[in-house]
């Protein structure tokens, strides 16, 4: 009974430490190379939106794609808009 | 599977056994691996390539009887032959211990290449027990190497090493890399407590060879300094399955959860009494 309320397996801790692991160690992205690509995407969508920049996240994953050598990592950026006001500046072009 | 029947078969095939990670194996890996293909006839040279902490020596219980190493061949102190050790018990097998008392910068990869040309003309298969690390130990032990065995246990360490190991034989232009998981529990497998030979190949993603259960036989045999490979026992069988599947031949694999799970629930009731 107590298998039912038990937490994670710890196979399971592994598995998932281990996908997340060896994403940055294939990668080899120095976080300095991240931080100035973060800042890039940030002045980039500053141009069409007002967005918090502060609280910003990029982070390499191979989310949705099957893991392993052949996967293709992705960058996922997580964006906090405060105005989306501008776009229309967008659509008159 | 289908290229293991190239061309080359018939020429001699230069295999490094390698990890990354220190002690899951490859030694015993080497050992069992090049004594099984003895066995079967073969003509094996096994090189220990670990400069400073050799060791297949011992677990081939061939440590009494070396006169020259690998770093006396190098430096032409000695000639090849005269550093070869020949393993009474099984003809045809042979090895060539390292040095102990030099470090890894004594012999360069270029050198490493031209013993295992000449090796190449004598042998069948060259084994070379890779040191553990990425440094000149490593690039001298793969530079002569056709293809790869990559050992790791069902640990995040191990794993986290091996993957590094990979890559690093892709980029050096590896295309034969094959996985050996070392010391799988398969009780502990069935309670989610270690990473099942399947995790470990979707996280690696290289082709499976072998899969060797934890067996207290490994501990014997190496105390014994006999390999136990083709031995009645898990790990003796496992290894003898793997020596088949480097010589291409396509092999079960050895069901270690029925056996285990019967024995397990047998002592299962002792231990919940």
């Amino acid at each position: 009974m107590r298998h039912f309320f038990r937490r994670k397996s710890s196979c399971q801790v592994a598995k998932d430490r281990l996908k997340i692991l060896l994403i940055s160690d294939r990668v080899n992205c120095s976080p300095e190379v991240m931080e100035f690509i973060k800042n890039d995407i940030a002045k980039v969508i500053s141009k069409y939106m007002k967005i918090d920049a502060d609280n910003m996240e990029i982070q390499i994953n191979t989310k949705g794609a099957k893991s392993g050598r052949g996967a293709k990592p992705s960058l996922y950026a997580n964006i906090p808009i405060i105005d989306v006001g501008m776009t229309d500046l967008n659509l008159n072009r | 599977m289908e290229n293991q029947f190239s061309p080359e078969q018939k020429g001699s095939e230069v295999i490094v056994v390698t990890s990354g990670k220190g002690g899951v194996g490859k030694t015993t890996t080497s050992a069992n691996v090049g004594t099984g293909l003895a066995k079967l006839g073969k003509k094996v040279c096994l090189i220990d390539t670990d400069i400073g902490l050799r060791n297949l020596d011992v677990v081939m219980g061939l440590e009494n009887r070396i006169v020259y190493n690998l770093v006396d061949v190098v430096e032409g102190n000695c000639r090849v032959k005269q550093a070869l050790i020949r393993d009474k018990r099984h003809p045809g097998l042979y090895l060539m211990p390292s040095a102990q008392t030099r470090d890894k910068t004594a012999v360069t990869p270029g050198q490493m290449i031209k013993v295992i040309e000449h090796l190449k003309e004598q042998f069948d298969y060259i084994i070379l027990d890779c040191p553990a690390g990425i440094e000149q130990g490593f690039q001298n032990a793969i530079a002569g190497a056709d293809r790869a065995l990559v050992v790791t246990t069902p640990e995040v360490s191990a794993i986290r090493d091996a993957d590094r190991i990979i890559g690093l034989l892709e980029a050096n232009g590896f295309k034969q890399m094959d996985l050996i998981i070392n010391r799988l529990r398969m009780d502990m497998v069935r309670r989610g407590d270690m990473m099942s030979s399947q995790d470990v190949v979707d996280i690696l993603a290289i082709p499976l060879i072998g899969i060797i259960p934890d067996d207290e036989n490994v501990v014997i045999a190496t105390n014994q300094g006999e390999p136990l490979v083709g031995r009645d026992c898990p790990a003796g069988q496992a290894y003898a399955n793997v020596v088949g599947r480097v010589l291409g031949k396509e092999v079960p694999y050895l069901n270690f959860d029925k056996g285990i799970s019967f024995w397990t629930r047998v002592t299962g009731i002792f231990h919940k009494a």
